[in-house]
């Protein structure tokens, strides 16, 4: 009886014991699951799936690599609609539910604020895709963001521009500022307020337009009849297009043009302007010329650009895709780094390492963005007709700041440039 | 600022280069909702979808956006038929036509958005024409083509239909239906045959404004809903059921939003339009031409 | 069922589902349900209005806006608690909806319609513009870090706040209907005229009705700022808060109370099982699909069939 009973709990605590081993070898197997909300449709929706394929990439070339900790890399994720209303839902899913092992952020302020709060409840490190200053009102120690606007976003955002304007001679003594009604805008003009400030501007016009307006000329024209020096432009893609195009049927007569126009930035609005945006000045993230400062962008992009055809987004990948990619490789590296999902320590890892990635070195600052702002500010000449080609090619984009990535110098005035 | 002459001449042709461009957009609304009474709320999802025809056309064989849009207009004619139909069968007939109308209209607009993200992706697409950067210069007065000849093509084509309505037995039957259908039908006329045309050429005239629309600005998929609130407004202003009242109500728009946008601050053009629109409802609600 | 029993019975299912539910160890739950709630709230005061009068409003998501406004404004100002808000957004919404019904209401319904469509255009322009309310940048309300009632999280309080908001705005619908007031409103979505001539004060009835829809739509609003912890224009001026409210008292129903209580509830849960599962423009061409169908095929609604299938038995 007792060899019975001894020989049955053995088998049992063997059993048990083979259980766990499994249990613990299925767990070492187990995907690890990145949860995370992205625009799929909706007005963004564009932006949205060219950071998935980005980031698809990234899942790709790491599983090919054999994962994170030897885990494959999994995606679980919803379209937000490009709608704020939808991210608390999104994200309880997420974690409750589907129970993934890390989240990130959609793209942009609009879903990433509404993720803030149940990131702050649960403790949980936030790896964010071009969020404009969002942790000033909510103070998160683990928030982190990849856009290169440094430290203080609103002043990071135009400081090349500013410096350019200042830097012509002689010296600009005033400036317009206009922008869409809408939350990026409203930050870049503030920035600019600041700049204006700072170096004794004098701001003789500043005013916002709704952006779904169909004839931007009379505000243009309103713009000339203040005779500003510089004229600070923070616009959607949709009404830069429609600002570019008035300053030209207007025959705008100015020395700096531009500076926080979105749009310019993507394949779209590059080839649809095409000569129109010979002299403007605006922000970039990337130039071509600048190919041999980054080794491993040139790898991606190809492999981005074959896919976005497909797909219908973006062919060029020079705005977005590269950073998401970027915002994949910091988690990736603070993962391996401090060999677990322990929260607190890939936070605390991200606070004080140096990350290498597609987009260049990275370092956080203490609010969680760039450390140091890396906004190029270049100026677009030379462009001849609508063809896309053109713009994979060194030549169109003239870097402006920062000085290490410095490619040539502003040409002013604005519309000489038209000549 | 200083007021210059310069600047106010701008603001005025500005403002009727824009009041063109909306008179077009509005027209059909005005023939739908002004003369037929059937709330059209899906009217600026078929300019989107003459827009994206446009633009396929363009994109594929390079011709010109708008006589694109006059040639396949026809199709449009069509489609607003068939449409026409289906509201008179499931809705006019029953008579529930006011809120069930609404919501079908309602429901077309998304599913042809909707159609429209799933065929051509959610990206803003364009259209090259010859005019698109060429601007006419008189004095100190500027002529963007791409707006002038979206203007030209927009006067030709309202008041060919207010011709139409005025000056033929058909346009006259419309403009009757308004009014009685039953003196209608004794003088042997069929009434919702009448309107179905009617309501097919509103839809008509839907998808040669996509046209402009893309000529003028960037398009994609849901800007349409921007425009449901601006074509109404037209219509309204100027006066239910009167094409003049819309191209008048068109022009007090566009020049209020130029203005608004010269003068004043653009942040506020929609807000001066739509003010304008609430106090006509409060104190003028026949329009400006209204009957 | 007298109103008065019936409002202890709706607050009492809503105060033991909120109870009961709080077991749920599930947040998504409550995120889900908050959604599905404020829709609720919104469908039954649309309906007030739209299916009880017949007078389409365009404009819900201006005063859901409103409601939302409000608060946000009353944080900013004072760091007025949630109560606050919830009092002040729907007395706003309410006057908004006074002002809007007494300039339009002599009108035919179409004119009402375009002119709350214009209301919400201007609204949104004005808060676009209004810097201390965040303007077009958009405003922060944080979640407060204590939670009463010792709840686990905050959304645990705002979906039971939404649940008997919920239950309150049933409630007004229902008074409304099953008064002589709802006969009144009846009478008018029948033959205004008619009415009129039978002395029926049509205009008094509808100002009233509009008031209290709006002032319903705008207490929806009044959490909205809390869930998100940041509102800015575009979202809170919404077209899907429009559309929603319209095309679930078609889909449920709208000649009762019931009506929108039911589209609300299937339409909602669908389009949240839909963004979580197929989760791509799918969910815009459900909800276009479901309402042609409805107002083609099913121009009762749902309450319409179980009406039909309830006098089929009767027989």
């Amino acid at each position: 009886m007792t060899g019975t009973r001894f020989s049955m709990l053995g088998r049992a605590v063997c059993v048990l014991g083979l259980a766990l081993g499994l249990a613990g070898a299925a767990l070492a197997q187990q995907p690890l699951k990145i949860g995370f909300g992205m625009s799929l449709t909706g007005p963004l929706a564009g932006n949205g799936k060219a950071a998935l394929i980005a980031m698809e990439i990234w899942r790709d070339d790491v599983n090919a690599k054999g994962g994170i900790l030897g885990r494959k890399v999994e995606f679980v994720y919803y379209d937000d609609q490009t709608s704020p209303a939808t991210v608390p839902g999104i994200y309880t899913k997420l974690l409750d539910v589907d129970k993934v092992d890390l989240v990130v952020s959609g793209y942009g302020t609009n879903v990433i604020a509404p993720a803030m709060p149940i990131m702050m409840q649960r403790n949980l490190t936030f790896m964010t895709l071009f969020g404009l200053n969002v942790n000033s009102k909510f103070n998160y120690d683990r928030y982190f963001q990849i856009m290169p606007a440094g430290p203080n976003p609103a002043v990071g955002w135009s400081q090349g521009f500013f410096d350019a304007a200042m830097g012509m001679n002689p010296k600009p003594k005033t400036v317009a500022l206009v922008g869409a009604d809408a939350e990026y805008p409203a930050m870049a003009l503030e920035g600019a307020r600041e700049h204006a400030k700072k170096t004794g501007l004098k701001i003789v016009y500043d005013k916002t337009y709704p952006p779904n307006t169909v004839d931007y000329s009379p505000i243009v024209r309103a713009i000339q009849a203040t005779n500003p020096e510089v004229v600070f432009v923070a616009s959607y893609p949709p009404d830069s297009a429609g600002m570019v195009r008035a300053a030209n049927e207007v025959g705008l007569k100015t020395r700096m043009f531009g500076g926080g126009l979105v749009g310019p930035q993507f394949a779209a609005l590059k080839t649809q302007l095409g000569p129109l945006l010979n002299g403007v000045v605006n922000y970039e993230f990337y130039a071509p010329d600048l190919g041999g400062k980054f080794p491993f962008l040139e790898k991606f992009l190809s492999k981005y650009q074959a896919r976005a055809v497909v797909e219908k987004v973006d062919p060029l990948g020079f705005y977005l895709p590269p950073y998401a990619y970027a915002m994949m490789q910091v988690l990736d590296q603070a993962i391996t780094a401090t060999k677990g999902l322990d929260q607190a320590k890939i936070a605390d890892y991200i606070h004080k390492s140096e990350f290498d990635t597609f987009v260049g070195k990275v370092r956080f600052a203490k609010n969680g963005e760039w450390a140091v702002s890396r906004v190029m500010m270049t100026q677009y000449n030379g462009i001849s007709g609508n063809d896309v080609e053109q713009f994979k090619k060194p030549g169109r984009l003239t870097v402006l700041s920062p000085r290490e990535y410095k490619t040539g110098e502003l040409k002013a005035p604005y519309h000489d440039n038209k000549k | 600022m200083e007021v210059s002459w310069a600047l106010l001449a701008n603001a005025i042709i500005a403002g009727l280069l824009l009041g063109g461009f909306y008179a077009a957009m509005s027209v059909g609304i005005s023939i739908s909702f002004g003369m037929l009474d059937v709330v059209n709320i899906a009217h600026p999802a078929f300019i989107i979808l003459g827009s994206y025809i446009a633009y396929i056309v363009n994109d594929q064989f390079g011709f010109d956006p708008i006589v694109v849009s006059v040639v396949v207009s026809p199709l449009f004619f069509l489609l607003g038929m068939v449409l026409y139909r289906i509201y008179y069968l499931c809705f006019e007939r029953r008579g529930q036509e006011s809120l069930r109308g609404l919501a079908f209209f309602f429901g077309i607009l998304f599913i042809t958005e909707v159609a429209l993200v799933l065929i051509f992706g959610v990206d803003y697409r364009m259209v090259s024409s010859r005019y698109g950067d060429v601007t006419w210069r008189l004095g100190e007065v500027g002529f963007p083509m791409r707006l002038v000849v979206p203007f030209l093509v927009s006067m030709v084509m309202v008041i060919g239909v207010q011709l139409f309505l005025t000056h033929t037995f058909f346009g006259r039957a419309v403009l009757a239906v308004a009014q009685d259908q039953l003196a209608l039908r004794l003088m042997g006329v069929n009434p919702v045959r009448v309107k179905e045309l009617a309501f097919a050429i509103s839809i008509a005239t839907a998808g040669v404004a996509g046209a402009f629309l893309i000529v003028i600005q960037p398009v994609q998929p849901a800007i349409g809903r921007e425009f449901i609130g601006l074509v109404f407004a037209v219509c309204v202003l100027g006066g239910m059921g009167s094409i003049l009242g819309t191209l008048l109500g068109a022009f007090v728009l566009g020049l209020a939003e130029s203005f608004t946008s010269t003068f004043f601050g653009p942040s506020w053009a929609p807000a001066v339009s739509f003010g304008l629109l609430l106090a006509t409802l409060a104190f003028r609600p026949s329009g400006l031409l209204g009957r | 069922m007298s109103n008065r029993v019936f409002a202890v019975v709706a607050l009492a299912v809503a105060l033991a589902l909120a109870a009961v539910t709080q077991l749920i160890p599930n947040e998504y739950f409550f995120s889900a349900a908050y959604t599905v709630l404020l829709f609720v709230i919104l469908a039954t005061a649309w309906n007030i209005l739209g299916g009880y009068t017949g007078y389409v409003n365009f404009g819900s998501a201006a005063f859901f806006a409103i409601g939302a406004y409000t608060t946000v404004f009353f944080y900013n100002a004072f760091k007025a608690p949630l109560p606050v808000g919830i009092v002040a957004g729907t007395l706003v919404a309410g006057l908004a909806g006074l002002g809007l019904g007494y300039l339009t209401l002599r009108l035919r319904g179409v004119f009402f319609a375009i002119a709350s469509l214009a209301l919400a255009v201007v609204l949104y322009i004005f808060i676009v513009n209004w810097d201390y309310v965040g303007g077009a940048r958009g405003a922060y309300v944080l979640q407060p870090r204590e939670i009463p009632f010792g709840l686990p999280r905050y959304i645990h309080l705002i979906y039971a706040v939404q649940l008997m908001m919920a239950a309150f705005a049933l409630v007004v619908s229902r008074v409304i209907e099953k008064s002589t007031l709802g006969r009144g409103l009846a009478a008018i979505r029948d033959d205004e005229l008619a009415a009129e001539c039978s002395g029926v004060p049509t205009l008094k009835l509808k100002i009233f009705s509009t008031m209290m829809s709006c002032a319903l739509m705008g207490m929806a609003g009044t959490t909205f700022p809390y869930y998100l912890s940041y509102i800015e224009p575009s979202s809170a001026f919404s077209l899907s808060y429009a559309v929603n409210s319209i095309a679930m008292p078609l889909i449920g129903g709208m000649m009762s109370w019931m009506g929108p209580l039911i589209g609300a509830v299937l339409l909602g849960t669908v389009q949240q099982l839909v963004q979580v599962t197929i989760s791509s423009a799918w969910n815009l061409l459900i909800v276009g699909v479901l309402l042609v169908l409805f107002v083609t095929l099913a121009p009762n609604g749902i309450m319409g069939w179980v009406d039909a299938w309830r006098r089929r038995k009767g027989r």
